[in-house]
């Protein structure tokens, strides 16, 4: 059972900032989320190997070839998007 | 037998940069950045741009293949990729690929020297993951405004090696790092000298209080001084009555102490899943080829020097902690007195070295074998063969260039004799002392002949000269 605080928890690890509506509005969608797990959990998987990926693949590697496929971007692009930086850096807020 | 009063548990998360690769772990940008600007080397994929692919290098799965059996390992039958949530600037994507249930290998060893002679140590698991970027704090981490990123090292091939909790102090734990590096330098994956090449978590705890986690150590001495640091604060913090919590904490290198800080995310709280760009890797199977490449390592070496050469243990041991040094005495001795050599590598050139923060780099071997061949045909001293050791690394030239410009020839023996009959002749008080019984007064005449030969005669051969003239 998802309470409001633990929708409080995940918002804040998702940095994502809920107002009260939210709040009101995603606890219940959660918890049908977590019922229907519950449902899965019911299932019989006795002598069902577990699935590690959706993919039936393995192996799958690229060579150790410096810029294949692509060029890597100028340091110019690398920032075009960033909202604030700084001798060539990414400028971030401090953390801790 | 090493009792360990204070029940000290000591064990090491360290992160290896696979930094002898061409490429980073999951897209081809250069791992040869660090002399460049800035965010120059990177690509949506190093980046976490929305859309973009990560795809494995394969040379870095067989080098972490070539880690884990060197490590004595079992390399795993399956083995795939996970995503570590968490919002950090240094992690662009908001989340870091590593491993977790199912690392790629797991269940090793290594022999450390201990406090009480040989001490294993066990590997619990080395796994991949990539390295996240690079964090530039205007001043001091607690004080500076800003957080400044370079994504350059985003992306690089990284081996987390985490050993059981068998190190019983801070000494031994960073005898533990040197032989992990002295092994990784081996086998030729990782180049230790390079920026953020080895970093290390530390898990310390001590009988009576629970573990902490200390992050940020950067060096193998800022090791020992964070645990020294640590062990300290963890008995007060008891002895006061307290509780020894668990916690991460943050080593501060310039301070040399360690700092609580306090996190709301716990380990569950990274909401590990399995990478859905990533599919499982069974690569257990290459195993036993990589096993036939791998090199001589460390111990087998010092074996077969001590075997081979007939060396001590202590040389073997010294001369194969470091492979560039290995190789430079394995090419001294394959043409000189092998005895001679490991006297005059292990006991006066890396003393020298070190003194002066230098590398074996710094010295050639040619120049080593021709030391080694003067004294061997007794045209200079041990003195001289110091003096011409200390020249070369200090001012550069070459033996035979310096024994001539300092006139390091041994003297020939009447100049020795005419030298002391002067001497003699010159100290008239001395010898009447010496002859009244002060053999103490020999010393000043063998002094006056030393200073007469300007310091090329050997003094215990002036000395017995001397008595031979007075007697
Ligand atoms: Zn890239």
């Amino acid at each position: 059972m998802i309470a409001k605080k633990d929708l409080e928890h995940m918002g804040w690890l998702a940095r994502l900032e809920l107002s009260e509506e939210d709040k009101e509005k995603y606890t219940p969608k959660l918890n049908s989320v977590l019922d229907y797990f519950g449902e899965l959990d019911e299932v019989d998987t006795e002598g069902v190997e577990p699935t590690y990926h959706i993919l039936p693949m393995n192996n799958v590697f690229r060579e150790d070839e410096v810029n294949v496929p692509a060029k890597p971007l100028t340091q110019e692009e690398a920032l075009s998007n960033a909202p604030k930086k700084q001798d060539g850096f990414f400028k971030a807020p401090r953390m801790m | 037998m090493y009792d360990n009063p204070d029940g000290v548990m000591i064990g090491l998360e360290v992160h290896v940069q696979l930094n002898k690769l061409k490429t980073k772990v999951f897209c081809g940008c250069t791992t040869d950045y660090h002399n460049d600007p800035p965010n120059s080397h990177v690509c949506p994929v190093c980046l976490g741009l929305p859309g973009a692919l990560p795809k494995i290098n394969k040379k870095a799965v067989e080098a972490a293949i070539k880690v884990g059996l060197a490590l004595n390992c079992k390399i795993e039958e399956h083995t795939q990729f996970y995503r570590k949530n968490y919002y950090y600037p240094d992690l662009p994507k908001g989340f870091q690929i590593t491993q977790y249930d199912f690392p790629i290998s797991s269940g090793g060893h290594i022999m450390i020297e201990g406090e009480d002679g040989e001490h294993r140590v066990g590997i619990t698991r080395a796994h991949m993951e990539e390295d996240p970027g690079r964090l530039v704090h205007e001043g001091t981490i607690d004080k500076s405004k800003y957080t400044l990123i370079d994504y350059n090292r985003s992306g690089m091939a990284l081996l987390e090696v985490v050993s059981d909790p068998d190190m019983r102090s801070p000494k031994e734990a960073r005898r533990y790092l040197d032989k992990l590096r002295n092994i990784l330098e081996y086998l030729d994956v990782f180049d230790g000298n390079l920026e953020g090449a080895l970093r290390v978590d530390a898990n310390i705890s001590i009988m009576g209080g629970q573990r902490a986690e200390i992050k940020n150590i950067s060096s193998h001495k800022g090791a020992e001084r964070a645990l020294l640091y640590e062990i300290v604060r963890q008995k007060n913090v008891l002895r006061r009555g307290g509780i020894v919590v668990l916690e991460t904490r943050h080593f501060d290198e310039a301070r040399e102490i360690t700092m609580s800080m306090r996190s709301k995310e716990e380990a569950h709280d990274y909401r590990y899943f399995p990478e859905p760009d990533l599919v499982p890797l069974k690569i257990s199977g290459w195993a036993p080829a990589i096993k036939e490449t791998l090199p001589e390592l460390p111990d087998a070496r010092r074996l077969r020097f001590v075997e081979q050469y007939g060396i001590t243990d202590d040389h073997a041991k010294a001369l194969t902690s470091e492979l560039k040094l290995a190789i430079f005495y394995e090419n001294v001795a394959k043409k000189a007195d092998p005895k001679t050599a490991a006297v005059w590598i292990c006991d006066v050139l890396k003393g020298e070295l070190n003194y002066r923060n230098l590398t074996i780099d710094s010295f050639k071997k040619e120049h080593m074998l021709s030391v080694i061949g003067l004294l061997a045909s007794k045209k200079i001293t041990e003195d001289g063969a110091v003096d011409i050791i200390r020249t070369l690394l200090d001012k550069g030239g070459s033996p035979d260039e310096i024994v001539a410009e300092k006139g390091l020839l041994k003297v020939e023996g009447d100049i020795v004799s005419t030298a002391a009959e002067e001497a003699i002749k010159e100290n008239p008080q001395a010898v009447a002392d010496f002859k009244a019984g002060k053999e103490k007064a020999l010393n000043s005449l063998v002094g006056a002949v030393m200073k007469k030969t300007k310091g090329r005669a050997d003094a215990r051969a002036a000395r017995e000269v001397l008595l031979g003239k007075l007697g």
